[in-house]
C-alpha cells in the first residue's frame, strides 16, 4: 500500500465521524493552544524584562552607601552618607577595566515653567552619567565640563517632564524653575521607557551634581561630598565579578574598614538581577513544559481511547481488508495514520488558537508578541508524535486481529 | 499438476478444554477451471476448508499446494500477497465498506497491490462493468439492492484477476431469483477461466456447479462430478413464467 493512499484513507475515516474526531482532538487543541499562548506571552514578557534591564545600561555595577547603626538604631541600606564623589573618581582611576563611573544624588522637587508646574525626580549627575547609563540627549546638548565644575544652573529634561511642562513646544533654551531656582534647559533626553520596577524613567530632570547639592536638594549635613550612589561601568567583555571585588577592596581601603568589619556600602550587580530574572523565567518555562506534557498526555489518552473504540467498531472492515490482501503492517499503518492525523490536525488547530490568544493577551498587556516559528513547528510535530505513541497500541491490536474472527464479528 | 492440492489437511481448534477437529485428513485436488460446490451441514468443516484454501487460515497439519507452491509453509506477508493476487472472496454479508462507493470498494484490493491511481481506475471500472454495474459505479452500498451489493463484492473479488474465486454462502442473504442471477454470473466468470469454489448448504445452489464435494464432521464424505444446470437458462425460463417479480431484484446487466 502506498503512503499517499494510506493518508487519504486515514483522512476519509476521520471525516466520516466529524464530531467524534473534533471532540477527540479537543484535548490536543487545548494543550497546544495553551502552550503556544503561554510560551509566546512568557517570551514577550521576558523580552520586555531584558529590554528594561538593558535600558539601565549594560555591564553596570551600582555602589550604594551601606546601612549604619547609630546608638543601636539600625538605619536602612542607603541611609549612610559614606559614599562620595571622590570614591567615584578613585574607582575610575584605580580599578582596572572600569570604563566610566557616575556618582549621582537624587531628590524630588517641584518644577515650574511658564505657569505650569510638575513634581518630579531631580538627579544631580556628572558627565559620566550619559555613558554609564547609555542615555543620549535627543535634542539640544549635554552639560559642558565647565558647567559641571562650576555648578551651572542648566537642566536636561526627560521626555515625560518636557511633555508635561511644555506640551508640544520646544523647551530647549527655555527657562525653568526648580524649587524656585532658575535654570536654563539645554536639551531633552532620549526616551527610556519603563524601568524594571515599572517606573517611568522619563519622568526626570537632570542638573549638574554640584548644582543639585548647592541649590536644589541641599547639602548632606554629615558629608558635603556625599552621593546617593555610584554607577560603575565595566568595559565590554571584562568580568563584572572581578571588578566588583576590586571596587570592594578599594572602597574598604578608602573607608578604612578593618578586616572582619562589615562594609559600609553595598554593590549590586545588574547582571545578577538579570540572571535572577532569567532563572525565574526558566522556572516558568519548565512549568509551562510540564503543563504542556500533562495536557498532551491527557489528549493522547483520549486519542487512544477513541482509537480503541474505532478498532472494535471496524473489526469487520479490518477482517475484510486482511482478506483482500492487506498485510498486518498495512493495518497498523492505517490506524497509526488516523491517530497521528487526529493529533497533528488538533495540534495545528491548537497553534492557530494559541497564536490568536497570545496576540490578544500581549495586546491587552502591552507586551511585545514573540512567537517563534520553531516552537509552532515543534508543537505540531510533537502532537503528531503523541498521536503515534498513543495510537500504537490500538493500531497493534487492529493489526493482530484474526481475519476469520474479524469477518464474523457482529 | 492441479491448481489446488491438499494432503491430509487437518485443522484443530481448541475450545476451552476440548479440541475440535474442524478438518480431518482432507486430501483433495481441484483442477484449474473447475466449478466446485462445497456442501455440508453447519460445523461440517466446509467453511474452515474454504478459509484454509483462501489462505485466511493455516492448517494444523498436512500440506496445501497452490499451483505447485507449498502455501502451508509461507509467512503472513506472503499469504497476504496470495490473498491479494490469487484469491477473490465473496461473503454472505457482502462486507462492503459503507463509506466508500462501489468504485472505492472494488478499488480496495488494488490499493493493497500498490497499483497507481490511473491503473486502479481502469481495472475497477472494467470489473464493475463485467458484473453489470457500469452505470452504478458511484453509488454507495446503502443505495444498492442486495443483489447489486453482492455484484459489487464479486467485482471486488475479480478485480485483481484471481486464480480462485471463493464464495461463502454467496446467496444466503438473497432471494431466489437474485440468487440465480448471482450463480449465472459465477458460471460466466467460470467459463472465462476462473476456478470457482462455492460453499453452500443449499442443493439449489449446488446444482449449478460441475463438481460437488460434501463434508461431514471435518471429513470428505462425497466427491462427485455432475452436469451443471445452466443458470442463464433458468433465468430466461423465470422471465417467461407469469410469476410476479420479486421485489428488489431488478435485473441488471
Amino acid at each position: 500500500m502506498r503512503l499517499s493512499d494510506a493518508a487519504i484513507s486515514a483522512v476519509d475515516a476521520l471525516r466520516l465521524n466529524k464530531l467524534r474526531s473534533a471532540l477527540t482532538m479537543l484535548g490536543i487543541i487545548i494543550g497546544v493552544a495553551a502552550v503556544i499562548a503561554m510560551v509566546a506571552v512568557g517570551g514577550g514578557a521576558r523580552e520586555q524584562v531584558v529590554a528594561q534591564i538593558r535600558s539601565l545600561g549594560a555591564n553596570l555595577l551600582v555602589v550604594m552607601p551601606g546601612n549604619i547603626t547609630q546608638g543601636g538604631v539600625r538605619l536602612g541600606s542607603g541611609a549612610a552618607s559614606t559614599l562620595t564623589d571622590e570614591d567615584s573618581t578613585a574607582i575610575a582611576a584605580e580599578v582596572p577595566n572600569v570604563q566610566v563611573t557616575s556618582p549621582y544624588i537624587r531628590g524630588t522637587a517641584q518644577l515650574i515653567a511658564s505657569g505650569v508646574n510638575w513634581s518630579t525626580s531631580v538627579f544631580g549627575i556628572d558627565l559620566g552619567w550619559f555613558e554609564a547609563r547609555e542615555w543620549e540627549v535627543e535634542r539640544g546638548r549635554e552639560f559642558e565640563p565647565e558647567e559641571i565644575a562650576r555648578g551651572a544652573q542648566v537642566a536636561l529634561l526627560g521626555q515625560t517632564v518636557a511633555r508635561n511642562l511644555y506640551g508640544g513646544l520646544d523647551p530647549v533654551g527655555q527657562e525653568l524653575r526648580i524649587r524656585n531656582v532658575p535654570f536654563r534647559v539645554t536639551g531633552i533626553m532620549a526616551r527610556k521607557g519603563q524601568s524594571t520596577w515599572g517606573q517611568d524613567q522619563d519622568d526626570v530632570v537632570f542638573v549638574p551634581l554640584n548644582t543639585a547639592r548647592q541649590r536644589v536638594l541641599g547639602r548632606n549635613l554629615a558629608n558635603a561630598r556625599a552621593v546617593g550612589a555610584i554607577y560603575v561601568k565595566v568595559r565590554e567583555g571584562e568580568s563584572l565579578a572581578q571588578s566588583e571585588d576590586d571596587v570592594k577592596a578599594l572602597l574598604r581601603q578608602r573607608h578604612r574598614i578593618q578586616p572582619g568589619q562589615e562594609d559600609d556600602f553595598s554593590i549590586r550587580n545588574l547582571a545578577d538581577i538579570a540572571a535572577t530574572r532569567e532563572a525565574s523565567a526558566r522556572t516558568l518555562a519548565l512549568l509551562l513544559a510540564a503543563v504542556a506534557g500533562v495536557s498532551l498526555a491527557v489528549g493522547g489518552i483520549g486519542i487512544m481511547n477513541i482509537m480503541l473504540v474505532s478498532v472494535t467498531e471496524r473489526t469487520r472492515e479490518i477482517g475484510l481488508r486482511l482478506a483482500v490482501g492487506a498485510r498486518r503492517r498495512d493495518i497498523l499503518r492505517q490506524f497509526l495514520f488516523e491517530a497521528a492525523g487526529l493529533a497533528a490536525i488538533g495540534g495545528a488547530v491548537g497553534v492557530v488558537i494559541g497564536v490568536a490568544a497570545a496576540y490578544i493577551i500581549s495586546n491587552a498587556a502591552g507586551w511585545p508578541l514573540l512567537i517563534q516559528p520553531e516552537s509552532v513547528l515543534l508543537a505540531v510535530a510533537f502532537s503528531g508524535l503523541v498521536g503515534v505513541f498513543f495510537g500504537w497500541y490500538p493500531a497493534l491490536r487492529a493489526s493482530r486481529l484474526d481475519p476469520i474472527e474479524a469477518l464474523r464479528h457482529a | 499438476m492441479a491448481l489446488i492440492e491438499t494432503e491430509r489437511l487437518t485443522r484443530l481448534y481448541r475450545l476451552g478444554a476440548e479440541t475440535v477437529q474442524a478438518l480431518a485428513d482432507v486430501t483433495l485436488s481441484i483442477g484449474e477451471g473447475e466449478f466446485v460446490a462445497v456442501m455440508g451441514p453447519s460445523g461440517s468443516g466446509k467453511s474452515t476448508f474454504m478459509n484454509v484454501i483462501g489462505c485466511l487460515d493455516r492448517p494444523t497439519s498436512g500440506s496445501y499446494r497452490l499451483e505447485g507452491e507449498t502455501v502451508s509453509a509461507l509467512g503472513g506477508d506472503a499469504l497476504a500477497a496470495i490473498r491479494n493476487r490469487k484469491m477473490g472472496f465473496v461473503f454472505q454479508q457482502f462486507h462492503l465498506l459503507d463509506r466508500l462507493d462501489a468504485f472505492g470498494n472494488v478499488e480496495l484490493p488494488l490499493i493493497y497491490a500498490g497499483m497507481d491511481r490511473a491503473r486502479r481506475g481502469e481495472r475497477a471500472a472494467a470489473a464493475l462493468r463485467r458484473v453489470g454495474l457500469g452505470e452504478r459505479m458511484h453509488h454507495r452500498p446503502t443505495q444498492l439492492s442486495g443483489g447489486q451489493q453482492q455484484r459489487v463484492a464479486i467485482a471486488r473479488a475479480i478485480v485483481n484477476g484471481p486464480k480462485v474465486l471463493l464464495a461463502d454462502e454467496p446467496t444466503g442473504a438473497l432471494d431466489s431469483r437474485t440468487s440465480i442471477e448471482i450463480m449465472a454470473l459465477f458460471q460466466q466468470l467460470n467459463r472465462d477461466g476462473t476456478t470457482v469454489l462455492v460453499v453452500t448448504h443449499e442443493a439449489d445452489v449446488a446444482r449449478y456447479a460441475s463438481r460437488v464435494i460434501r463434508f461431514l464432521d471435518g471429513r470428505v464424505q462425497g466427491d462427485a462430478r455432475q452436469a451443471p444446470t445452466d443458470a442463464a437458462a433458468d433465468l430466461a425460463a423465470l422471465r417467461r413464467a407469469p410469476a410476479p417479480e420479486p421485489a428488489g431484484a431488478a435485473p441488471c446487466g
